[in-house]
C-alpha cells in the first residue's frame, strides 16, 4: 500500500494505446487510446456487443481466461504495462471487479468478504473482523448484514448481494473498481444505492463503470466514453458529451435513434 | 363427432392410462416384495434359531449349522469388517484420484476432458466386475505377493484395489457433474478478487460443490458394498478378522456368494445367509437416505 | 505481499501438475487395463476356443449371454418404459409417487448378489422353475429394470413443453399425445438407455450365480425347444461369459480360456457402451442443433 501513496492525485490510473483484441478472428476491439484519471468515475456507454465489457475485461486481464483472444497494444498503469510488467493475479488484486450480476459465493457473508484477504494470506481472527467491518462500512451495508454475518450470503436480496459482492471487493483494497453493468439486475432502489455507493466509493478509488443506461452515466460519472462497434467514438467530460456530442454518431445515441 | 367412436377413445384412453399405471405399480410392487422377502427369510436367524441381533452383528464366531435343528453360531462380525475395511481402503484410494480427475476435467482441461476422458470414464464404469476380479487375480495378486514379500497375495489390499478402481469412474463422472454445476460466476468473481486457479478451486469451487461430490462417494461406497464376485476372487477367502491390510478375509457378500449353494433350505446357515442379505439391503437402504440428505443440503444451498 | 502472490502462484502450478499427472495416471491405467485384457485375452486363444464345444470354447456362451440379456430386455422393456411413462406423464405430485420414486432408487442400489438370491428364492424355489435362462433374465431384468425407468422419464420430462402442449391443442387425448408425439421424439434416448442395460446384462454374474446354473452343452440344429440341449430353450440352464470366467477361477483351470472370455466379455461391453456414448452424443447434438 506503501507505493499508493507516492502516487500523485489527480494522474492517469490508465494509460491505453492502440488496443486492439480479437477473439479468434473477430476483431472486437479497435485501435483504442485512452486516458482514464484517477478517483474519478468513468463511464463506458455503447450498444450492446459494441465492446465495452470487453475493453473493462482487458483492464484487469479477465479476457484472459477466455480462449482464443489475442490483444494488441499497450495498457499501462501507474507507468506499468498491465500485460508486460505485471502478473495477472497480482493485477487483480489492485484492479477489484464487480460482475452484472451478483455473484456472492455460497458462503456465510462474512467468509464472502474475508475470502480476498485470506488467499492473501491473512489469517488472524481480530485481523479479519476488522477488515469485514470496515469493508462493510465502506460498502454502506454494515447495518444490514452486521446481526447476519454467518448466515449464508445466497439468502439476501439482489441489491444486497450486490452491495456484498462489492464489500467483498473492498476487502482486498484494490485501487480501481470495475463494475460491469451492476445494476442491470437490479430493482430501481437498490439501484440508487449502488450509486449513491459508487459516488461515496470515488473519494478513495478509480472507477469504472459499464452502463446501457444513460441517464447512470450522467447520473454518476464525471468522463464518459461511447464505444461503438470496437471503436472509442468519443470520450471526455460526461456533461459535455451528453449535452454538446461532438460526433454525430454519439448524438444518434444519445437521443435513442439507435441502440 | 360420432358418440360411438368418441366412446372408444375415452376407452383406449382409459385402457393405456391404466396400463402405464400397472407398469408404475409393478415397480412398487417388485421392491416391496424384494424387501418383504429379504425381512421374511432374514428375521428367521432370530426367530426360529433364536440368536439375538448383537450376536449376528456384534460377535466373530461363525459355525452355522447346516441344519433345520440349527444350535450353531452366526456371529458375522467377520464378514461386516471385512466388507468394511475392504470398501473403506478402497475409498481412501480412489476418492482423492477420482476429485483429481473430475477437476481435472471440469476445470484444468475443461475441453479435453468433455471430449475425450469423460466418455473414457463412463465406458469403464460398465466394465463388467469379473473382469476386473479376474485380472486382480492374475497380475494384482501375484505382483503384490512379490512387491511385499507375502505368501499369498490374495488380500484386503488387493480386494481395496480392485473395488478402487471399480468405483473410481462412478465417484468422478458424479464429482465432475457436481463441479461442472457450480456457477461460472462464483469462478469469475474468485478470479476477480485476484485468487490463482488452485485457490478459486479449492477455496470456492470445491466447497460449492461439496454435497454433490459426496453423493458420488457414496455411491462409490454403495457399489464397492455391493460387488460380490471381483471381490471373492481377490480376497482369500478365510473366515477371520483380518490384522492388517495383508490379511485374507472374507465379507457378506464374498460369504453369500460362496456358501449360499451349499446350504441347505431352511437350515440354520442359510438363515444366517439371508440375514446377511438383508443386512446389505439395509446398508443400500441407508446409503440412499444418505444421498437423499446430501441432495436435500443442495437444494437448500441453491434456495438460500 | 508480492511474495504471497509469488508463493500462491507456485503452489497454483504444483497444483496444476498434480491433477495432470493424476489424471494421466489413471488414463494410463484404464488404458493399460482394456489392452491388457483385450490383447492379452486374444494373443493366448486358439482357435478351437472360439468354437461351439461343450468345454473349452467360449461360443456357447457368448450365445447364451446374448440370449439371456435379450430375453432380459423382453421383461424389462416394456415394463420399465410404461413405468417411465406413468412417472412423466401420469403420476400426480404426491406421496405416491414420491414413494416410487424412492423404490427405482432402491432397486437400482440393489447390491446384485441380494437380487441373484431373490431370484433364486422367487423363480427357483417358490416357481419350481429350476437353475435356467429364464431365472437368470428375469433375475437381470430386476437389475435393469431402474435404469430402463429413468431413462424414459427424464426423456420425456426433457421434451420442450411445446410438444404437448401443440398435440393437446389439436384435440388429441393424453394418450395420443404420448404415442404420436412424445415417445417417437425420445426413442432414441430411451434406446440408449435400453443399451446401456444390455451392456449391465452382459456382465452380470452375481445375479446368475443361483440362477442360470452352468449348463454348456448344447446342440446346434437341435430344434425341439423343449430340450435341454436345443439353444433356444429358455428354460435349460445356460452359462455366461460371466460365469465361465467367475468358474473357471473357482476350478482354476485353463487361464487362457478365462482371459479369452474376459477379453470377449470386454469388448462386448465396450462396444456397447461406445454406441450408446456415439448415440447420446448425436442426440445432444442434434437437439442444440436444432435450438441455435
Amino acid at each position: 500500500m506503501e507505493d499508493k501513496i507516492a502516487i500523485p492525485q489527480n494522474g492517469n490510473q490508465f494509460d491505453i494505446s492502440a488496443l486492439n483484441l480479437y477473439y479468434g478472428n473477430f476483431h472486437a476491439l479497435k485501435q483504442i487510446d485512452m486516458k482514464i484519471e484517477k478517483n474519478k468515475i468513468t463511464a463506458l456507454i455503447g450498444p450492446s456487443g459494441c465492446g465495452k465489457s470487453t475493453f473493462l475485461k482487458t483492464l484487469n486481464r479477465m479476457n484472459d481466461l477466455v480462449e482464443n483472444v489475442r490483444i494488441e497494444g499497450t495498457i499501462r498503469m501507474d507507468g506499468r504495462d498491465i500485460y508486460r510488467d505485471m502478473d495477472s493475479i497480482e493485477l487483480r488484486h489492485r484492479v477489484g471487479m464487480v460482475f452484472q450480476q451478483p455473484n456472492p459465493f455460497p458462503k456465510s457473508v462474512y467468509d464472502n468478504v474475508a475470502y480476498g484477504p485470506r488467499i492473501h494470506g491473512i489469517r488472524r481472527k481480530h485481523q479479519l473482523d476488522e477488515i469485514v467491518e470496515r469493508s462493510l462500512r465502506q460498502a454502506a451495508i454494515w447495518d444490514e448484514l452486521k446481526d447476519r454475518l454467518h448466515k449464508s450470503a445466497m439468502g439476501l436480496s439482489g441489491g444486497q448481494q450486490q452491495r456484498l459482492c462489492i464489500a467483498r471487493t473492498l476487502a482486498v483494497e484494490p485501487d480501481i473498481i470495475l463494475m460491469d453493468e451492476p445494476t442491470s439486475a437490479l430493482d430501481p432502489i437498490s439501484t440508487s444505492k449502488i450509486e449513491d455507493l459508487a459516488l461515496e466509493l470515488k473519494k478513495n478509488y478509480t472507477i469504472i463503470i459499464v452502463t446501457h443506461n444513460m441517464q447512470q452515466a450522467v447520473r454518476v460519472s464525471d468522463d464518459t466514453a461511447f464505444f461503438l462497434l470496437g471503436e472509442v467514438v468519443e470520450k471526455g467530460n460526461t456533461e459535455k458529451l451528453f449535452s454538446l456530442p461532438s460526433d454525430s454518431r454519439t448524438e444518434d445515441y444519445i437521443t435513442g435513434r439507435f441502440g | 363427432m360420432n358418440k360411438n367412436k368418441e366412446k372408444s377413445m375415452f376407452a383406449k384412453e382409459y385402457f393405456w392410462r391404466s396400463l402405464m399405471t400397472a407398469g408404475g405399480l409393478f415397480v412398487i410392487l417388485l421392491t416391496i416384495v424384494i424387501g418383504a422377502f429379504l425381512v421374511y427369510k432374514g428375521s428367521a436367524t432370530f426367530t426360529v434359531f433364536g440368536h439375538s441381533l448383537w450376536e449376528f452383528i456384534g460377535t466373530a464366531e461363525w459355525a452355522p449349522e447346516d441344519s433345520m435343528a440349527g444350535g450353531g453360531a452366526v456371529g458375522s462380525l467377520i464378514f461386516l469388517v471385512g466388507s468394511l475395511t475392504t470398501c473403506l481402503l478402497a475409498l481412501i484410494i480412489a476418492t482423492p484420484f477420482s476429485l483429481g480427475t473430475a477437476i481435472f476435467m471440469t476445470d484444468i482441461s475443461p475441453k479435453f476432458g468433455e471430449r475425450f476422458y469423460r466418455p473414457v470414464v463412463e465406458i469403464f464404469a460398465g466394465i463388467p466386475s469379473v473382469v476386473y476380479g479376474w485380472v486382480g487375480l492374475t497380475v494384482l495378486v501375484p505382483a503384490i505377493k512379490t512387491v511385499f514379500d507375502r505368501q499369498v497375495g490374495h488380500s484386503v489390499l488387493a480386494a481395496g484395489i480392485v473395488l478402487a478402481v471399480m468405483i473410481f469412474p462412478t465417484i468422478t463422472s458424479v464429482s465432475a457433474d457436481a463441479i461442472r454445476s457450480v456457477p461460472q460466476d462464483c469462478r469469475m468473481a474468485a478470479y476477480g478478487l485476484g485468487s490463482t486457479r488452485w485457490q478459486a478451486i479449492y477455496r470456492v469451487v470445491i466447497p460449492a460443490a461439496k454435497p454433490g461430490i459426496l453423493s458420488g462417494v457414496i455411491l462409490g461406497l454403495a457399489r464397492a458394498f455391493g460387488e460380490a464376485l471381483a471381490v471373492a476372487m481377490v480376497i482369500g477367502q478365510t473366515t477371520a478378522l483380518p490384522t492388517s491390510i495383508f490379511s485374507t478375509t472374507k465379507t457378506l457378500t464374498t460369504e453369500i456368494a460362496a456358501q449360499m449353494g451349499n446350504a441347505m433350505e431352511g437350515g440354520e446357515t442359510k438363515s444366517a445367509l439371508w440375514s446377511m442379505a438383508l443386512l446389505l439391503f439395509l446398508i443400500s437402504l441407508f446409503f440412499i437416505f444418505l444421498i437423499h440428505h446430501f441432495s436435500k443440503q443442495r437444494e437448500y444451498a441453491a434456495k438460500q | 505481499m508480492k511474495q504471497k502472490v509469488r508463493r500462491s502462484q507456485r503452489v497454483d502450478r504444483g497444483m496444476t501438475f498434480v491433477f495432470y499427472a493424476v489424471a494421466f495416471f489413471f488414463f494410463a491405467l484404464l488404458f493399460a487395463f482394456a489392452s491388457k485384457v483385450i490383447l492379452g485375452g486374444l494373443a493366448g486363444a486358439t482357435p478351437e476356443m472360439f468354437g461351439f464345444l461343450r468345454k473349452g470354447s467360449i461360443g456357447n456362451q457368448l450365445f447364451n449371454t446374448v440370449y439371456l440379456v435379450f430375453l432380459s430386455l423382453l421383461f424389462s422393456v416394456p415394463i420399465g418404459v410404461s413405468a417411465g411413462i406413468y412417472l412423466a406423464m401420469y403420476a400426480k405430485q404426491g406421496k405416491a409417487t414420491r414413494f416410487l420414486c424412492l423404490c427405482i432408487e432402491t432397486l437400482s442400489s440393489l447390491p446384485s448378489i441380494v437380487v441373484g438370491l431373490f431370484g433364486y428364492l422367487v423363480f427357483l424355489v417358490f416357481f419350481g422353475m429350476g437353475k435356467s435362462l429364464m431365472a437368470g433374465a428375469l433375475s437381470v431384468s430386476i437389475l435393469t429394470l431402474p435404469l430402463i425407468t429413468k431413462t424414459t422419464e427424464d426423456a420425456i420430462k426433457d421434451l420442450p413443453p411445446g410438444y404437448f402442449q401443440a398435440s393437446m391443442g389439436v384435440g388429441a387425448t393424453k394418450w395420443q399425445s404420448v404415442f404420436h408425439v412424445l415417445l417417437p421424439a425420445c426413442v432414441p434416448r430411451i434406446m440408449t438407455g435400453v443399451i446401456l442395460a444390455a451392456g449391465r446384462g452382459f456382465g452380470e454374474a452375481a445375479a446368475l450365480l443361483y440362477t442360470t446354473g452352468s449348463g454348456s452343452d448344447l446342440r446346434w440344429g437341435n430344434w425341439d425347444i423343449t430340450s435341454p440341449t436345443c439353444p433356444f430353450n429358455p428354460f435349460r440352464p445356460a452359462e455366461t461369459l460371466s460365469i465361465q470366467i467367475w468358474n473357471l477361477q473357482t476350478n482354476g483351470q485353463d487361464r487362457d480360456l478365462a482371459n479369452l472370455a474376459s477379453a470377449v466379455l470386454m469388448i462386448l461391453v465396450l462396444v456397447f457402451s461406445i454406441a450408446a456414448n456415439a448415440l447420446s452424443r448425436r442426440i445432444s447434438r442434434k437437439n442444440s442443433g436444432e435450438k441455435s
